[in-house]
């Protein structure tokens, strides 16, 4: 095995990681202010994929417009499946959100099958996306570069946002204690609007680059990213942002590492390994890499 | 300032407050008492718009209007001048001193705010401190005074004070009750809820009793510290006995 190999494997794994991170800021934001595991936030994802292939490849605008787009519409579906569904019964037990999301996700899952069609889709992408930059003899495309320069950037406003901004603060207040929040007079739905809103952009934008890099798209692909990014949160400790950035790095290295390492004959297990990988960290830290203990939070 | 007008409030299946009527005036500091599970934090709620009434009225005076507290949402009372700091501090714990602070004044965009701060740090040297430390350090009575700067920073005219001198050591207690008064005596009224009643008082203008989520004894705090029921149930003063000894054979 060479150490070219070897790189090769850590390129991929740095744009996997990306990727998942991206999905997996939003999962642990939503968590974090209200203890909701959203697993129709992964569909959110494929909501933006196909929309972005709609602006590429159906319509012919230009990338930064489908960039724009995916934002956008990314942030108005989460925070409209937060107020549809899960507003309502705030305040209801966890175990409520947790099997409402699932019911959305299926909804979204099929009720993209019935309009889209479940077949995979083409999604095509500019050539000069697609052009070998290299990094250090390995093989790196303008797009996976591409992918690893936005998602710093994007978390790197992120951070900027939830640590600056009143609307970040109100937000990290709202997640702390809600009841305190709101006897400084936040919003509290507004607050919990904005952790949708920001997670949806995300995922939005991670669907685009997503399917720009598989090459296609299908109503399901959210489904798998969205458990990794749950991996990843989980990983990182629910609920810490730098945790769900580490933790999407974790999972993209471990995943890329155990296809590109091992005998091609596991790597149909990848999915089983990374929920393994899961279970062990968990095991050793309950509280993930950087969570703290739900007792401390209360 | 603040009128409660025969409130009904239930908390889920059980009702929690009964035909509770009571009034605050401006300038004044008035305490409510009760045992555990009384309805005082209930009350409290009920004014911040947590917890809403099921019948009766609940009306405030903010800004030379009358308002109708049903119809507001809690961030419009705060903006309409009512601070609620809640029983058990209730700080942001992961959060700087510096930030909890900023949080209370966070529907106030006069530009004064920075001045406050540093009037808040004056009148509790700690926070000035620890002020970019994290809130979850600082102890227990730091942690009161801070909630209680916190409080002060959306420049309430009336504020709500659920249990402040819970937990503390005599002296921080001594502290806190003089920062009550002279919260007071810089123009805003106080709703006291007090379990450390010789306290609460001493520096009440007037008092309630709850008990059972209904109002049993109301009046001048000087009048409320001699009644005999108020000696028994809360100031700890033993009975006197209605015939002397031990002469019923039964120990009491
Ligand atoms: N979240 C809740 N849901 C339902 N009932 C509640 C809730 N919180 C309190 N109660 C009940 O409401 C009643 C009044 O409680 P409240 O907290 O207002 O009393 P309190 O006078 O503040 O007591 P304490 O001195 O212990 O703080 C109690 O019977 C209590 O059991
Ligand atoms: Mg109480």
């Amino acid at each position: 095995m060479s150490g070219a190999y070897v790189l090769q494997q850590l390129v991929n794994g740095l744009v996997l990681g990306s990727l998942y991170a991206l999905v997996a800021v939003g999962f642990s934001m939503i968590y974090g202010i209200v203890r909701l595991i959203n697993f129709a936030h992964g569909d959110v994802m494929m909501v933006g994929a196909f929309s972005a292939y709609a602006i590429l490849t159906a319509f012919g605008l230009p990338l930064w417009s489908a960039v724009l787009a995916v934002l956008t519409l990314g942030a108005v579906l989460a925070m409209l499946i937060d107020a549809v569904a899960f507003r309502p019964q705030r305040g209801a037990p966890q175990v409520n959100g947790f099997i409402t999301s699932l019911g959305v996700a299926i909804l979204m899952q099929n009720l993209a099958i019935l309009t889209l069609s479940g077949q995979p889709r083409p999604f095509n992408v500019p050539g000069w996306l697609k052009e070998n930059i290299g990094f250090m003899g390995a093989r790196m495309t303008v797009l996976d570069a591409a992918i690893v320069l936005v998602t710093l950037a994007v978390l790197g406003a992120l951070v900027v946002f939830v640590k600056r901004s009143r609307a970040g603060l109100a937000m990290r207040a709202t997640a702390e204690n809600p009841l305190a929040a709101s006897l400084m007079g936040i919003r509290i739905n507004r607050a919990v609007a904005t952790a949708f809103g920001l997670g949806g952009a995300l995922a939005g934008l991670a669907g685009l680059l997503w399917g720009a890099r598989a090459g296609q798209i299908d109503p399901l692909m959210g489904f798998l990213p969205g458990l990794k990014a749950f991996v990843a949160a989980v990983i990182g400790g629910v609920g810490s942002l730098p945790g769900a950035v580490l933790g999407g790095f974790v999972v993209g290295f471990a995943e890329v590492l155990f296809v590109g390492l091992l005998p091609p004959l596991y790597g149909a297990y990848r999915d089983a390994f990374v929920f393994g990988l899961l279970i062990v960290i968990l095991l050793v830290l309950p509280n993930g890499l950087l969570g703290r203990s739900v007792e401390d939070r209360a | 300032m603040l009128w409660l007008d025969a409130i009904d409030v239930w908390r889920g299946p059980s009702q929690v407050l009964r035909q509770v009527s009571l009034r605050v005036e401006a300038g004044e500091i008035v305490t409510l008492l009760g045992a555990n599970g009384a309805g005082k934090t209930s009350t409290l709620l009920t004014v911040s718009g947590h917890l809403r009434p099921r019948a009766g009225r609940a009306r405030l005076a903010a800004a030379g209007r009358e308002a109708d507290l049903a119809r507001l949402a809690p961030p419009q009372i705060v903006a309409a001048g009512v601070a609620h700091c809640p029983e058990g501090r209730q700080v942001f714990g992961g959060m700087t001193v510096l930030e909890n602070l900023r949080l209370g004044a966070f529907l106030r965009r006069d530009g004064e705010e920075r001045a406050d701060i540093d009037r808040m740090m004056g009148l509790f040297p700690i926070l000035r401190e620890r002020s970019s430390g994290l809130a979850g350090q600082l102890s227990g009575g730091e942690q009161m005074m801070l909630a209680m700067a916190r409080a002060l920073m959306s420049r309430p005219r009336l504020l709500l004070l659920d249990e402040p001198s819970l937990g503390l050591a005599p002296q921080m207690v001594e502290r806190i009750f003089d920062v009550i008064t002279r919260i007071r005596d810089t123009g805003t009224t106080v709703l006291l809820v007090e379990q450390n009643a010789a306290m609460a008082l001493e520096i009440a203008d007037r008092a309630y009793v709850l008990e059972s989520g209904e109002i049993q004894l109301s009046g001048p705090a000087a009048t409320l510290v001699d009644d005999p029921r108020v000696q028994e149930a809360y100031l700890g003063v033993l009975p006197a006995p209605a015939e002397p000894g031990p002469a019923d054979g039964r120990l009491s």
